[in-house]
């Protein structure tokens, strides 16, 4: 039972310090995590589809480090996202900046689906207004004719 | 009524001019956000002479190009030729900054970390003035590359001027670079 305790025992202390070993940027918890929720908003460069959180590419990595040293210096979210922008421009942003250039990409959208609820009302409007067509006298007349009024006439 | 009818042609030529720019367009290519700000300072030791460092500080009063490039990068072997007969001619002095380019996880263990980069000067020749060393890949961070080859054209306070990413064309020299460059040396 005792050599169970002991064997136990080195088993978790070797799993503890081999976690302590395979996370060596990860100093600081606070950082990582602030890190981590930044890099999410944040494209990944290189791999155009991914966030920097996400994302694999060395490039990607390097730019990890340089946020958790950043935010080590003490720089707020802000101040780093700004980094970003500077060096890459608003494309590296997942939630871009509400300003006049991208008014196209916020509100076109909205625009689109506006410009379809107004051309379905007018489409709907102008059935409605073809189904109730009011018959002339002589439309009646005819229409009787072909319904077979002429046929009794006869 | 003659009108209506061609409504939704008229629709399908608009998506179809914007599908075609679409595909014309690289997403690769970011626009340069650094144009017309100073280039970013850095102090590295030289690529060829560790014991000296190298400062854009100490290039105010040139107009010059910054090539970032690195022996395991494909495409600056493409450029290589290019910025050779450029150093030859002497039309504008070129800086390297060497990024990244440290042993690659196929050579042999224990290789000297300047090894690849030194190779690939002697095999293919120096079209560099000097070489910037830069390791870790900070300074390039700083100057927002995120893919090498690019190349800076720097004034003479020090400010980028332009920024071309991927491997410089001869097209791209003649048309863009060279004549900016002739412009800012006044």
């Amino acid at each position: 039972m005792r050599l169970f305790i002991l064997l136990l025992t080195v088993c978790f202390v070797s799993v503890s310090a081999y976690a302590g070993e395979a996370r060596p940027n990860s100093e600081n918890p606070i950082i990582e995590a602030r890190m981590l929720a930044l890099s999410k908003e944040l494209r990944c460069v290189v791999c155009q589809n991914e966030s920097l959180a996400g994302s694999q590419a060395a490039l990607a990595n390097d730019l990890r480090q340089e946020i958790r040293d950043m935010m080590g210096a003490g720089m707020s979210d802000h101040q780093i996202v700004d980094f970003f922008v500077e060096r890459y421009g608003d494309f590296v942003l997942y939630n871009p900046p509400l300003k006049p250039l991208n008014y196209v990409l916020w509100f076109g959208p909205a625009v689109l689906l506006v410009l379809g609820f107004v051309a379905v009302f007018f489409t709907i409007r102008k059935r409605r207004l073809a189904d109730a067509t009011v018959l002339s006298s002589e439309d009646h007349r005819r229409a009787q004719e072909l319904l077979g009024d002429g046929e009794r006439k006869k | 009524m003659k009108l209506k009818s061609l409504l939704p042609l008229g629709i399908f030529v608009v998506l179809v001019v914007f599908l075609a720019i679409g595909l014309t367009l690289d997403p690769r290519k970011l626009p340069s956000t650094f144009i017309d700000k100073p280039a970013p300072d850095f102090t590295l030791s030289q690529l060829l002479d560790e014991s000296k460092t190298i400062s854009p500080k100490d290039l105010k009063g040139k107009v010059y190009l910054l090539n970032v490039w690195a022996s395991w990068c494909v495409a600056c072997r493409q450029e290589h030729p290019l910025l050779m007969e450029l150093a030859k001619s002497g039309t504008i002095p070129i800086y390297g900054l060497n990024y990244k380019d440290v042993p690659q996880p196929d050579d042999p263990p224990g290789q000297a970390t300047r090894f690849n980069a030194k190779r690939f000067i002697t095999a293919f020749g120096n079209p560099y003035t000097i070489s910037a060393y830069d390791e870790d890949g900070r300074v390039g961070i700083d100057y927002g590359v995120y893919g090498a080859p690019e190349t800076f054209l720097i004034d003479k306070d020090g400010i980028i001027r332009h920024k071309h990413i991927g491997p410089l064309t001869g097209e791209a020299l003649i048309n863009e670079i060279l004549p900016l460059a002739k412009k800012l040396e006044g």
